[in-house]
């Protein structure tokens, strides 16, 4: 199966309304970050503390937000994961003295509104230790004999059920009954003892204000390093001019992919950036592919301007653009869809990232290396005529080699 | 088939061999598949659930104590090579930056002693500098390289109480480390796998642990004013004044210098006080020190002793009789909090204080739903890049395939080899690696098929398209991996994660692609030699 053949699209002609589409878009993710005051970080770079909560049936987002905030000072941010009965509960953390409390400040308020059974243990949110040391006892005065390392064993059942089938939560003790080693004794035991809590945190992050600042300015370095660093290798590899090109691709794949951040109201965290560089790598793929294409054509000396030359590489390139494209965006797209709620943004950068990267190889790198040219045949045309591109000159010295 | 072709095909056999063994070993059934797996791959805390803490040492206290520590030394040399003095005092550094700052001034030495005292500072504190401010004061610093010293001192003194804190605490999986590449970089890192609620943990690593017994002079008074107002104002010399523990105010007032200090203790435990069924935390002191308490505590019989933990008195019992070796901290709530303290005064005290940065906690069932996400998106990836090569490249995309699915087995056993701990992040590494590997067979797939259509033969529109887009995939990967080394260099762990599985998996792909891929081909070849279409 052969999709493109021997096309020939006058992508250079069109460039144009192309390049007024970028223009576009990363103004309007420009306006949206200065409107809402600079990127939406995440926890990572703002330092504050996440904690993401599943709850038994679907919470009121208002009552869990009116009830911290009386009891905690900042920004309090409640959001729903969408489909699910989880809450992502955000607050601020002025100082790092803040940062011993926060937690439980907010599990406490948690325990306020959704209520708990007094001198039980909640099942929901309880480890292997605390229940043993729960158990124990209580389990021996109800006359059940077993040795401390079947009982273990048997909690490591009862978590991995919880954990691994139900999601960290139970409906019911009963769906214990069938964990090796259960017994109706043991379990009438354990009801006893702990109770079913109507919601476990599922994942606590606690940053403090500086560590956020610091993380900010280094995710800003690396970014900036990498760009260098790809101007550097090309700009050896191939020329100046395409290292240049190249890079301002790249960078405006990065501040698009940034400002469809904001205007989705997306979150940057340290995985977004990771997202990121990785972008920076791609879209450097796909432009490179294309530059290896126009400076092979080059060197060949095959006749005509650059523009028809160039033009002619990228739909030579164009098949396998592509497809690499489509494969990796494939695979973008099953981390986005199947990847959780911890990697959508994650993900949501790199299906994003890969279209403008893509697009961006073509529509942009390449027309500034045709600007370049034409550019510096004016310049040189007028100190004396027929001075040919740097672009040509070193291809043909290329060539000579 | 020639003979090159046959070692190449073993090579890459035996690669593959080794690979799967770094990943399952050799199971002799399904079981143990499944356990060499887990016991290979090693799962990072996102994925596993558990805790991980950064805590900050504040190296000035350290400093601060140094200093202290030099202005009772010098004294007590000054007072013995009759120099007089007028005072001496020290600043605050407020941060970890400014703990280098710290300095000493001393005033009141006599002029006629200037030399004397000077030498003295160069023989018996030779890490300090020594300056005049005017004809009677003096500036002590603290020297660069003694500076240095004392930072990574403390750092690794931290390092070490911490975990035997956590080894206290039974924690065997718990690794603590130093965070950042200098040895002086005050931030320690701390990952308990399986922890889902540090919040008591916290607290035992913050506790400074530093248990003193003083000789009380008098007290307790209920405020520091009513203390002072006893002394019209001034405590008397060698004394000073220490709050007592509990809601209600007290303060006591503290011969100066301690009796024992918590390094002269032999062993602590928790016991059920007697007299009252409360928890109490027994110590024992080390050999020496017993022989010091016993002196003490005969000479002082129906005194008072204070027992002070972390600049707070618990009790002031009055000594009954002779003591030797052992005493008791009482004031615990609970038998844990008995229990607790007896751990860290085992494990020893803190060179300074320290705190907080971070805390990120994964509760188990959020572990497991990311290797089960992991698992099922990394699945759907590659069934679909597989469906579309076979679709669109026919049996070049079986080719493909297999040069995808190693591809993956070398990345996994790798990250196995080397013990690399794989995250979520890190499966995202690898789930993509299916993509971006994929390019490398589609460049040469492209370019073989340019070159048949230009009227090439079979085989050598195999060998020119392998040759030429070489240097392409060549190219794209260096740019790959510099952005992802970037990555690795700033990341925080988990990123970091991620950032090594793309550069392992690019990597392999360059022997994936363009060695097992030709090698696949050259053998299709070597079937028939005078193939003349090509199914791509």
């Amino acid at each position: 199966m052969q999709i493109f053949k021997d096309t020939n699209f006058d992508f250079l002609g069109k460039k144009v309304p192309f390049i007024g589409l970028s223009l576009l878009l990363t103004l309007a993710g420009l306006v949206s970050l200065v409107m809402k005051g600079g990127p939406r970080y995440g926890i990572d770079f703002k330092g504050g503390t996440q904690i993401y909560v599943k709850f038994a049936d679907k919470p009121s987002e208002d009552q869990v937000r009116t009830a911290l905030s009386k009891r905690i000072p900042g920004a309090i941010s409640v959001v729903a994961v969408q489909g699910t009965n989880e809450l992502i509960i955000q607050t601020e953390i002025q100082n790092e003295r803040e940062l011993q409390s926060t937690r439980q400040s907010i599990e406490e308020v948690l325990i306020s509104v959704f209520g708990s059974t007094p001198d039980k243990l909640d099942f929901a949110g309880a480890g292997a230790g605390r229940l043993f040391d729960r158990l124990n006892l209580p389990l021996q005065k109800a006359g059940v004999f077993i040795s401390d390392e079947d009982l273990r064993k048997l909690i490591g059942g009862v978590l991995s059920v919880r954990d691994k089938q139900k999601g960290g939560m139970l409906a019911s003790f009963d769906e214990l009954s069938g964990v090796p080693g259960m017994t109706p004794q043991i379990l009438s035991v354990l009801k006893q003892e702990a109770y079913l809590g109507k919601y476990v945190v599922r994942n606590t992050e606690v940053v403090g204000p500086k560590v956020g600042s610091e993380l900010r300015t280094q995710a800003l370095l690396a970014t900036l390093y990498a760009l260098g660093g790809m101007l550097i290798y090309v700009g050896l590899r191939f020329e100046f001019v395409y290292g240049f090109a190249a890079v301002i691709a790249v960078f405006h794949d990065t501040i698009i992919t940034i400002g469809l951040f904001s205007l989705f109201d997306k979150e940057i965290s340290l995985t977004v950036i990771a997202a990121l560089l990785t972008l920076v790598g791609y879209s450097m793929n796909d432009t490179i592919v294309v530059f290896d294409r126009i400076r092979e054509n080059l060197q060949r000396g095959r006749k005509g301007d650059l523009t028809a030359l160039v033009n002619r590489s990228i739909n030579e390139t164009l098949s396998r653009t592509i497809m690499t494209s489509g494969l990796t965006f494939l695979t973008a797209v099953a981390l986005w869809l199947f990847g959780g709620q911890v990697l959508n943004g994650f993900s949501f950068a790199l299906v994003v990232g890969i279209l403008v990267g893509t697009y961006s190889s073509i529509f942009v790198a390449s027309p500034i290396l045709i600007f370049w040219q034409d550019f510096s045949k004016k310049r040189g045309g007028d100190q004396k005529t027929g001075g040919s591109s740097p672009v040509v000159t070193t291809a043909k010295k290329l060539a000579a080699k | 088939m020639d003979r090159s072709l046959w070692i190449k095909i073993a090579s890459i056999l035996g690669v593959t061999l080794v690979c799967l063994y770094g990943i399952i070993g050799i199971p002799k059934n399904q079981r143990e598949l499944v356990d060499n797996f887990n016991n290979n791959i090693k799962l990072g805390l996102d994925l596993r659930g558990g805790s991980q803490l950064v805590l900050q040492v504040q190296v000035q206290d350290a400093f601060k104590a140094e200093a202290d520590q030099l202005m009772d030394r010098l004294k007590t040399e000054l007072r013995t090579a009759s120099i007089d003095y007028g005072s001496f005092d020290r600043n605050e550094p407020g941060s970890i930056e400014d703990a280098d700052k710290i300095e000493i001034i001393g005033k009141g030495i006599p002029i006629a002693k200037a030399g004397e005292f000077r030498r003295l500072i160069g023989e018996r504190f030779p890490e300090w500098n020594v300056t005049s401010t005017s004809s009677s004061d003096y500036k002590m610093t603290l020297k660069p390289t003694s500076a240095l010293e004392l930072r990574k001192k403390t750092v690794a003194s931290a390092i070490r109480t911490i975990e035997s804190r956590i080894d206290g605490l039974g924690l065997a999986e718990a690794s603590v480390q130093q965070r950042g590449a200098a040895e002086t970089e005050p931030e320690i890192l701390v990952q308990m796998p399986g922890v889902d609620d540090p919040a008591r943990i916290k607290q035992i690593l913050q506790t400074a642990a530093l248990l003193e017994l003083y000789q009380v002079e008098e007290g307790p008074f209920p405020s520091r004013e009513q203390m002072l107002n006893q002394f019209n104002g001034i405590l008397p010399p060698g004394t000073k004044a220490v709050r007592g523990m509990g809601t209600q105010e007290s303060w006591f007032l503290l011969k100066r210098a301690p009796v024992i200090t918590g390094r002269d203790l032999r062993d602590s435990r928790s016991a059920q006080d007697p007299m009252n069924n409360g928890w109490v935390t027994t110590f024992v002191l080390s050999q020496d020190a017993a022989g010091r308490f016993g002196r003490f505590t005969e000479a002082n019989i129906n005194k008072r002793l204070a027992i002070v933990l972390d600049g707070q008195v618990r009790s002031a019992p009055t000594i009954q009789n002779k003591i030797s070796d052992n005493g008791q901290i009482t004031g615990a709530a609970t038998q844990q909090e008995a229990n607790d303290l007896a751990l860290v005064l085992r494990a020893g005290s803190l060179p300074a204080s320290v705190v907080y940065l971070e805390e990120r906690t994964v509760g188990p069932s959020l572990g497991a739903d990311s290797i089960r996400e992991g698992l099922v998106s990394g699945t759907v990836g590659l069934a679909a890049v597989v469906l579309v090569m076979l679709v669109y490249y026919k049996k070049a995309g079986i080719n493909a395939t297999v040069a995808l699915i190693l591809n993956a087995i070398i990345l996994i056993a790798i990250l196995a080899f080397a013990g690399a701990t794989l995250t979520l992040p890190g499966i995202a590494g690898i789930v993509l690696t299916i993509g971006m590997a994929v390019d490398s067979n589609v460049l040469i797939f492209e370019r073989i098929r340019e070159e048949l259509s230009g009227g090439k033969a079979v085989r050598a529109a195999i060998d020119a398209g392998f040759s030429r887009a070489f240097l392409t995939i060549i190219d794209t990967h260096v740019t790959a991996v510099v952005s992802s080394a970037f990555l690795f260099i700033f990341g925080t762990t988990n990123v970091k994660g991620f950032a090594v599985t793309l550069i392992i998996g690019l990597l392999a792909n360059v022997f994936t692609a363009v060695f097992v891929s030709k090698v696949i081909f050259d053998w299709e070849l070597s079937g028939n030699k005078k193939l003349t279409t090509l199914s791509i």
